[in-house]
């Protein structure tokens, strides 16, 4: 099958149960999308799909093809990762790509999203290390700047 | 002629960052392997093995492989501690539910799963104990045949000191309910077999590089130099990684078996099950008040739930033990008696979690000084004033000796924070409307940063403290400081530069903190118990004024000055008054290259140096305000308030975001998080993230931070630990809080997690 990573075309040869998180960690090459937990719970394997911020570990590769996926790797020197760094917005790191990916999907969705709207969102995914303070203000920073 | 701080005390980005954010991280799972290893677990929580039966064709290693892997045996020599042993695969008895029996190998992970799928266990089960209490009824089940009574610990400490006779005695018993770390990176090992050399590279997701290393060379009976171990970057720990997980000696031991490289990742259910708990305990205290709240003595009992094994290296004693020690606290009285327990139950081995003992022991006395003020009808604020230690150096009934400190004055700033008179004001007003808030207070010392006279005293056969670090300047001019402490996200690499850069007057952007190699560092101890910042820095400060007295004296040289007219900053040299410089790097080239020029100095920059200090103590108060809903049950945090005095923060951000991860597990701790097992069974029932709860962004109230700075000789950066702090304060402040809320009910709640049904309980008891 084929997966479309950040506009890059991989041909992969995978099992039907092969989750699109491993695939792209293992057949991609590409380990920025982290495995937190395997339920969709945590996460930290959020990446997004067609528009979409998804957990891949909760969708089979199978699934994935034909969409436009879009992983950490692709976001290149974005605002929210300059505003992460520069809110404090991650510690150890781990959680850090799938937050990145949701809060892109849900600018990108709503470049003007509310407080409360941010908040809602960013309550899909777990952080250990930071208390979420440092993680919320970077969203919010890169939200005002769309506003200004 | 001293230049003056300039990068410390600056919230300057952390140079870990950048990389992290692009997804270029190196986590032990990113590392691909030809092998994987899947673990067949134990199923029930106690039982002699019968039988294990893979399928053809299935690669399986169990403890008869392993005979010669000798069992894991941490040792307090002190205390009558009894070393209870592990086998690194369960040998003929499973004692917890998700004990690993075997180790599956195969191309892949989902091979490896499928075989370990397919075996099947026959184990004669026996009945099990899970709870503590339950375990220490004489008619319950032996855990181990080597714990009698189901006990590893049982000690005394009584103080000299006789207590004047009170005028109130009261008694109080929390409840803290068991916890997982639950780092959000699972636990992985990575075992690379070197044909050429014979050694074996175990990169891993560990606190503790060195210790791991002769661990687990120990156990296989390998020379220590034929392993190398890595923490690469590790997606945090909280303590859960300090400990020897069994599964990196099987990685290590089939590296070398098989002469190939294996990787191991527990998914979250292996981690909620067989990784180390912590926080199962029960403490009583007794005590002793004067009519104006004065405390006057202390009688403790405490008994932890400490599972079926002991964690490497700090035993199965660390929390009673800790709690026997530190449990007078903040405050000032002499009397002092305690009785720790340490209990063996079919669960998981307890191990220690940011805080360690210190989050229950000040639950417990937070409880007990709230009791004590309503029992003498005193404010809580005001019993707590009449008992803070306010002189220092303060020594505890334990011996501790408390540095210069401000523990009243946190408390203080906290409660002006929260504007008590307008908070009651409000209280009452909505008790009016059925709405009750309560405010709680949370006051404590946190001990950091201490070395080996302080480890000694708890009799460990491995006692760490001290720190070593070796900083370099190579002829560049770029400075390396390698470090046996290895950060996880505390953000070392960054604080650490900037304590080097003010050492040597060149800009943290030249300088690259190594750590986490064990080819590459300096033998250590790791990072955990609040210490890197204060140990590793403390050294890095005394190898940066060797070396900056060597570039000084090169300097002097080449400028043809006297040294103390050089002054170094920002990476320049220069004669004080004047424009005559020379660049740091050109002082390396010749320090390296032109060393015949300077006899009176060795050649090349390069310095080592050691800390190993008695240790220091932070302290914090805590402030919480919440609201009970008494038809749900459900508990609003409202407000959250930090005062906290950690001596000079390096680095003001670094230290935030401490404080508030801290605070965010304390928060959850006291009102969501809690491992439960089947009290028949003892089938652990809390398996997965739906189960034990997490707190996400929702759960966590902004966190008000006030800070003060108190320095004191006791450390040689001025800085404190404090990146356990939030967790020790926050569950006492919460709890605190709730049963203010629930006073005018004569609800009373002594237990966590506080959960409604808990909520619910003891509002149907005060109504009975």
């Amino acid at each position: 099958m084929q997966l479309t990573v950040n506009g890059a075309r991989y041909d992969i040869d995978v099992e039907p149960r092969r989750t699109l998180a491993d695939a792209l960690r293992l057949e991609c090459g590409l380990t920025g999308t982290h495995v937190g937990c395997e339920h969709g719970v945590c996460g930290a394997c959020t990446v997004i799909m067609d528009g979409e911020p998804i957990r891949a570990c909760l969708i089979f590769a199978i699934q994935a093809d034909g969409a436009a996926i879009r992983t950490v790797e692709g976001l290149g020197g974005s605002a929210l990762q300059e505003a992460f760094m520069a809110h404090h917005g991650l510690q150890c790191g781990f959680c850090t790509p799938g937050f990145l990916m949701l809060a892109t999907a849900v600018l990108e969705r709503d470049p003007v999203a509310s407080d409360e709207t941010i908040i809602e969102a960013l309550s899909s995914n777990l952080c250990r290390c930071t208390g979420y303070a440092g993680i919320i203000a970077a969203v919010m920073a890169v939200r005002d700047q769309g506003i200004r | 002629m001293r230049e003056s701080e300039h990068w410390v005390g600056r919230a300057i980005r952390r140079k870990e960052d950048a990389a992290l954010v692009a997804g270029q991280g190196c986590y032990t799972a990113d590392l691909p392997a030809p092998r994987h290893v899947r673990f067949v677990r134990s199923p029930v929580a106690a039982g002699r093995i019968a039988a294990i039966t893979a399928s053809p064709g299935a690669q399986m290693f169990t403890a008869a492989d392993l005979a010669g892997v000798a069992p894991l045996r941490p040792l307090i020599e002190k205390f009558g501690y009894v070393p209870i042993t592990q086998k690194i695969l369960a040998d003929g008895v499973v004692r917890y539910c998700g004990e690993p029996i075997a180790a599956m190998v195969a191309a892949t992970e989902a091979e490896a799963e499928d075989w370990a799928e397919q075996v099947t266990i026959e184990i004669d089960s026996t009945t099990p104990v899970t709870d503590a209490l339950a375990a220490l009824d004489p008619a319950a089940p032996i855990v181990r045949a080597d714990a009698p009574g189901n006990l590893v610990l049982d000690t005394r400490f009584a103080s000299a000191t006789a207590a004047a006779e009170p005028a109130l005695r009261l008694r109080s018993t929390i409840r803290s309910r068991r916890q997982n770390a639950s780092p959000i990176e699972p636990r992985a090992a990575h075992a690379a077999f070197d044909r050429a050399s014979g050694r074996v590279t175990l990169t891993c997701t560990t606190q503790t590089p060195h210790l791991m290393r002769t661990a687990i060379a120990d156990l296989i009976g390998m020379p220590e130099s034929e392993l190398r171990v890595i923490a690469p970057d590790v997606g945090d720990g909280f303590g859960q990684k300090m400990s020897l997980a069994p599964e990196f000696v099987v990685l290590v031991w089939l590296a070398r078996r098989l002469r190939t490289t294996l990787a191991w990742t527990e998914d979250r259910r292996e981690n909620l099950m067989a990784s180390f708990h912590s926080r199962d305990m029960s403490v009583t205290l007794e005590g002793g008040f004067a009519p104006d709240g004065r405390l006057l003595s202390i009688e403790a009992d405490v008994i932890a739930n400490v599972g079926a094994y002991a964690p490497y290296p700090n035993t199965a004693a660390v929390e009673p033990l800790m709690s026997l020690a530190e449990l007078p606290g903040p405050y000032d009285f002499a009397a002092y008696a305690c009785r720790a327990r340490g209990v063996v139950t079919n669960t998981c081995a307890s191990a220690p979690y940011r805080g360690v003992a210190r989050p229950a022991i000040t639950l417990a006395m937070e409880r007990l000084m709230d009791k004590a003020a309503a029992a003498l009808g005193l404010d809580p604020a005001d019993i707590r004033r009449r008992n803070l230690v306010a002189a220092f150096p303060h020594t505890s009934p334990t011996g501790l000796v408390y540095d210069e400190g401000s523990y009243r004055e946190t408390m203080e700033m906290a409660l002006a924070a929260a504007a008590v008179p307008a908070f009651r004001a409000r209280q009452a007003a909505l008790r009016r409307e059925n709405r009750y808030l309560g405010l709680g207070i949370a006051a404590f010392c946190e001990r950091t940063g201490y070395g080996t006279p302080a480890f000694a005293a708890r009799g460990m056969a491995v006692t760490p403290g001290w720190e070593t670090v070796a900083l370099s300047i190579d002829p560049s001019g770029f400075v390396e400081a390698r470090i046996g402490a290895s950060p996880h996200g505390q953000g070392l690499a960054t604080t650490l530069a900037q304590i080097v850069a003010d050492a040597l007057g060149v800009t943290p952007d030249k300088v690259r903190v190594i750590h986490g190699d064990t080819d590459r560092t300096p033998y250590g101890f790791g990072t955990f118990a609040s210490r890197s910042l204060v140990l590793s820095g403390g050294a890095l400060t005394f190898a940066g004024r060797a070396l900056r007295a060597k570039l000084g004296a090169i300097a002097a040289g080449l400028l043809e000055a006297d040294a103390a007219d050089i002054e170094i900053r920002d990476n320049v040299a220069r004669i004080a008054g004047t424009d005559r410089t020379l660049p740091v790097a050109a002082l390396a080239r010749a320090s390296y290259h032109q060393a015949h020029r300077f006899p009176a100095l060795s050649p090349g920059l390069s310095e080592t140096a050691t800390y190993d200090p008695a240790g220091t103590f932070s302290n914090a108060c805590h402030v919480a305000v919440v609201e009970v809903d008494v038809e749900t049950y459900a508990v609003r945090i409202e407000r959250f308030i930090v005062a906290e005095d950690a001596g000079r923060l390096i680095n003001p951000m670094i230290a935030e975001g401490q404080i508030r991860g801290g605070v965010a597990q304390g928060i959850a701790n006291a009102l969501f998080e809690e491992i439960v097992y089947d009290g028949d069974t003892g089938d652990i029932l809390t398996t997965t993230l739906a189960d034990y709860l997490l707190p996400t962004c929702r759960e966590i109230p902004p966190i008000e931070i006030h800070h003060l700075e108190t320095i004191s000789d006791a450390t040689v950066t001025g800085a404190k630990g404090l990146g356990e702090g939030g967790t020790i304060g926050a569950p006492a402040a919460i709890l605190n809080a709730i049963n203010d809320a629930l006073a005018p009910f004569g609800a009373v709640l002594d237990e966590i997690p506080a959960t409604p049904l808990r909520i619910h309980a003891a509002l149907a008891l005060a109504r009975s």
